[in-house]
């Protein structure tokens, strides 16, 4: 038997993610597809693409953005999104804020990380999605690992870890009642080594906040952070010039960077593999309260 | 620096299903595959240092790494099927960590559905038991091509030689009388790490390989069906863009088969006949496609195809059927599986209705014992069942395919997912 027969891994998990978009777009009548800017997010809108190429997306991209980004991000956003001639959505922070739907946070530790979840849901009920697309993998988190590829939310968008549908062979089950949405993950089954695999592969642009560059930073609990007029400096924190990166791009008051030099795909794959912390461990700040954070905040609807 | 990292290029995804009784360590065998394989991050190894401590263990109990939600954190036990990911040089694993407590059943099955290697664990101490035959015959069932028999603790049994011999001679009476087709057995430690990564200097008497090893070296490849084309139409392309405005292509999974340019093909259910045109992809046409690749096909015909359609090669067809006989296993406390019973069914990419005509038997899943005149299916019980769909069904025995043989079936009301059928044949009449 020829050799070409067999897949490679990224071969096998990329057939498996496009399955999964095509069939979700088959199910439901209103898809969206969640993008970052991130790289996963960038991943997942490479195989959508790919999933129905030649055809353009058949469904809109949405962005939840916190109003506190690193405009690098916004600018590869909107290039990314033209570039295809897909259609964004911006769901906006800002907007739930100055309507009243949300109250912000107060202080040196103010985040919009927890507001992301009001303005999603917003969206989602406004556009009446019933599927969204997201990059979420099943090794960033425990809390993830037993969730499934079509994770089923009620009409509150709530995940019920209990109350999950038993997901078999590579037979999805999409339908859901009025109101209720499933929660797309076609990489769940990647971890971020293949992810960096892939768009080095793919060749798959990514924001520049992910490759070394020289900024202004302070350090907060063990972690380095961007200066930005979103964060106030506490008392003894001081800003120092430093060459890093970023391993995931989010808000910018909730994403730490770390000092690097990696700055080719290459170069970052090397130090993925050498580096002893995970991607959450080492750049979201609100994880690291509690052990189990990131249950509590899915159970509410977050990504 | 690039020594650290696999090449991509040769790197296989294998897929596996852990499964045990309570205590016989298979978080512990799991942790320590992760762990010793360098999947585990410092912060990770923090946290379970932090939580053994805050537990009274006295030990870095490797087991809370697999441990997930925090409900089952509570009740120490795990109750879900957990998804984990440890790779080497040569794969990338994708491990489906399920329980052997309540609901073992449905999520082992669940689990089982995708795996090419099962890894069933057992205490030295107590050898083969109930549940050890439960896993094993679940594993069968779902038709796991690969099983290996982690014979575990073997550091409380004194590293007896003679107790492993018997646990395996145990294991292969019993699995005689399964359809297994490849059977290993490794002894290990799991708590000591003896032949979990590292072949053990405690067991000298056992030459074979290491449960690491084992599972880098099970060759997996041709456990696809490459015999039987089978391509269910998951979705039709039509661009309506100017530049390729007649194009109209098939996307789907290939499920079976070897596919070229040129092949004589047949669309069912219509049965009209053409030939493949071209095999696209976004990274250009290929030349030949095998499961499970995700392509896009165009024939040569105009024919009108749509989802849930299956293409195949003139002479090497599916069955096609509404009556079918099945295995089901029941994943729902209420309702309970009952003859007159209406569901939906979704089989590869098509849903139809249907009613369940007749519960042939319940099988008894630790005796083998088929219990008929049996009046339900309840939660995690097993049965052969008579079903007729309202629409035709393309499909293979699951023994000869494991996607165009299976199915899940759907409550109509909820929505929900609440069977998982593997298919015998059609209903003898
Ligand atoms: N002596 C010994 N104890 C083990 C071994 N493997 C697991 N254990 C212990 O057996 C108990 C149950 O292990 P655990 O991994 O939680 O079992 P699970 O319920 O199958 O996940 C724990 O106290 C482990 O430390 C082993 O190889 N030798």
């Amino acid at each position: 038997m020829s050799t070409s027969y067999e897949l490679t891994h990224l071969g096998a998990l990329e057939a498996e993610s496009i399955h999964i978009i095509r069939e979700a777009v088959a199910e439901c009548e209103r898809p969206v597809l969640l993008f970052s800017g991130g790289k996963d997010s960038a991943v997942v809108l490479r195989l959508a693409v790919k999933a129905f190429h030649p055809a353009r997306l058949p469904f809109p991209v949405m962005h939840v953005d916190t109003g506190h980004n690193f405009p690098e991000v916004i600018e590869f956003r909107d290039r990314t999104i033209e570039a295809l001639g897909a259609d964004l959505i911006v769901a906006s922070v800002q907007e739930a804020i100055d309507e009243g739907r949300v109250v912000e946070e107060t202080g040196p530790r103010a985040s919009r990380n927890r507001l992301q979840i009001e303005a999603l849901v917003g969206a989602i009920e406004k556009y009446q999605f019933d599927a969204v697309f997201g990059g979420a993998r099943r090794d960033e988190e425990k809390a993830r690992a037993k969730e499934r590829v079509f994770s089923f939310r009620d009409e509150f968008s709530q995940w019920d870890p209990k109350n999950q549908r038993p997901e078999l062979w590579n037979i999805y089950n999409a339908r859901h009642r009025r109101g209720e949405h499933v929660r797309v993950f076609p990489i769940s089954n990647w971890t971020e080594m293949d992810v960096y695999q892939y768009v080095m592969e793919e060749e798959i642009a990514l924001p520049g906040v992910y490759f070394s560059h020289r900024r202004r930073v302070f350090e907060r609990d063990g972690m380095l952070m961007a200066e930005s007029p979103f964060i106030p400096l506490m008392d003894g924190e001081a800003v120092f010039e430093a060459s890093v990166r970023f391993r995931t791009v989010g808000d910018m008051t909730c994403t730490g960077a770390f000092e690097s030099t990696a700055s080719t795909v290459e170069e970052i794959i090397d130090e993925v593999a050498a580096t002893r912390i995970t991607e959450r461990g080492a750049s979201r700040a609100d994880d690291r309260t509690a052990e189990a954070a990131m249950e509590d905040r899915k159970r509410e609807g977050y990504f | 620096m690039t020594s650290l990292v696999a090449d991509p290029k040769s790197m296989e995804l294998v897929r596996l299903a852990t499964t045990g009784s309570v205590d016989d360590g298979k978080s512990t065998l799991i942790g320590r595959l992760l762990y010793d394989s360098k999947q585990i991050f410092q912060d990770q190894l923090d946290a379970i240092e932090e939580a053994s401590r805050r537990r009274g263990t006295d030990y870095v109990d490797l087991a809370l790494l697999t441990d997930g939600l925090r409900a089952e954190r509570e009740q120490g036990i795990t109750i879900d099927v957990a998804y984990r990911y440890f790779s080497t040089p040569k794969r990338k694993f994708v491990l489906a960590d399920t329980p052997g407590h309540i609901q073992y059943t449905r999520n082992m099955v669940t689990g089982a559905s995708t795996a090419d290697i099962a890894l069933i664990l057992v205490d030295a101490r107590h050898g083969v038991l109930e549940q050890t035959r439960r896993h094993s015959f679940l594993a069968s069932l779902l038709q796991v091509p690969h099983l290996v028999l982690c014979v575990n603790k073997m550091d409380l049994v004194d590293w007896s030689e003679d107790r492993y011999d018997e646990i395996v001679a145990d294991f292969r009476q019993f699995a005689s009388r399964l359809a297994i087709h490849d059977l290993r057995f490794v002894p290990v430690s799991a708590l000591l790490g003896d032949n979990v990564v590292d072949e053990s200097a405690n067991m000298p008497w056992y030459s074979g390989p290491s449960v690491l090893h084992l599972l880098e070296d099970i060759h997996v490849g041709s456990d696809r069906n490459l015999i039987d084309c089978r391509f269910p139409v998951q979705y039709v392309i039509r661009p309506h863009t100017l530049e390729s405005q007649d194009y109209r292509g098939y996307a789907g999974t290939i499920s079976g088969g070897v596919w070229k340019r040129g092949d004589q093909v047949v669309v069912l259910p219509s049965g009209f006949e053409s030939t493949i045109e071209s095999i696209d992809t976004y990274d250009g046409p290929m030349e030949e496609a095998v499961p499970p690749m995700a392509v896009t096909m165009r024939l040569s015909d105009d024919l009108d195809i749509s989802r849930g359609d299956m293409i195949c090669r003139p002479n090497n067809r599916p069955h096609a059927g509404q009556d079918i006989d099945a295995m089901v296993c029941w994943m729902a406390e209420a309702p309970t599986l009952r003859p007159g019973m209406k569901l939906g069914v979704k089989h590869t990419t098509r849903w139809a209705r249907a009613v369940v005509r007749d519960l042939q038997y319940r099988l008894d899943i630790n005796t083998l014992h088929r219990e008929e005149g049996a009046a339900a299916l309840a939660l995690n019980e097993i049965g052969r069942v008579s079903l007729r769909t309202t629409q035709p069904l393309f499909y293979d025995d699951y023994r000869r395919n494991r996607e165009t043989g299976s199915f899940i079936l759907v409550d109509e009301g909820s929505q929900n997912t609440v069977g998982a059928g593997m298919i015998v044949g059609p209903t003898e009449s």
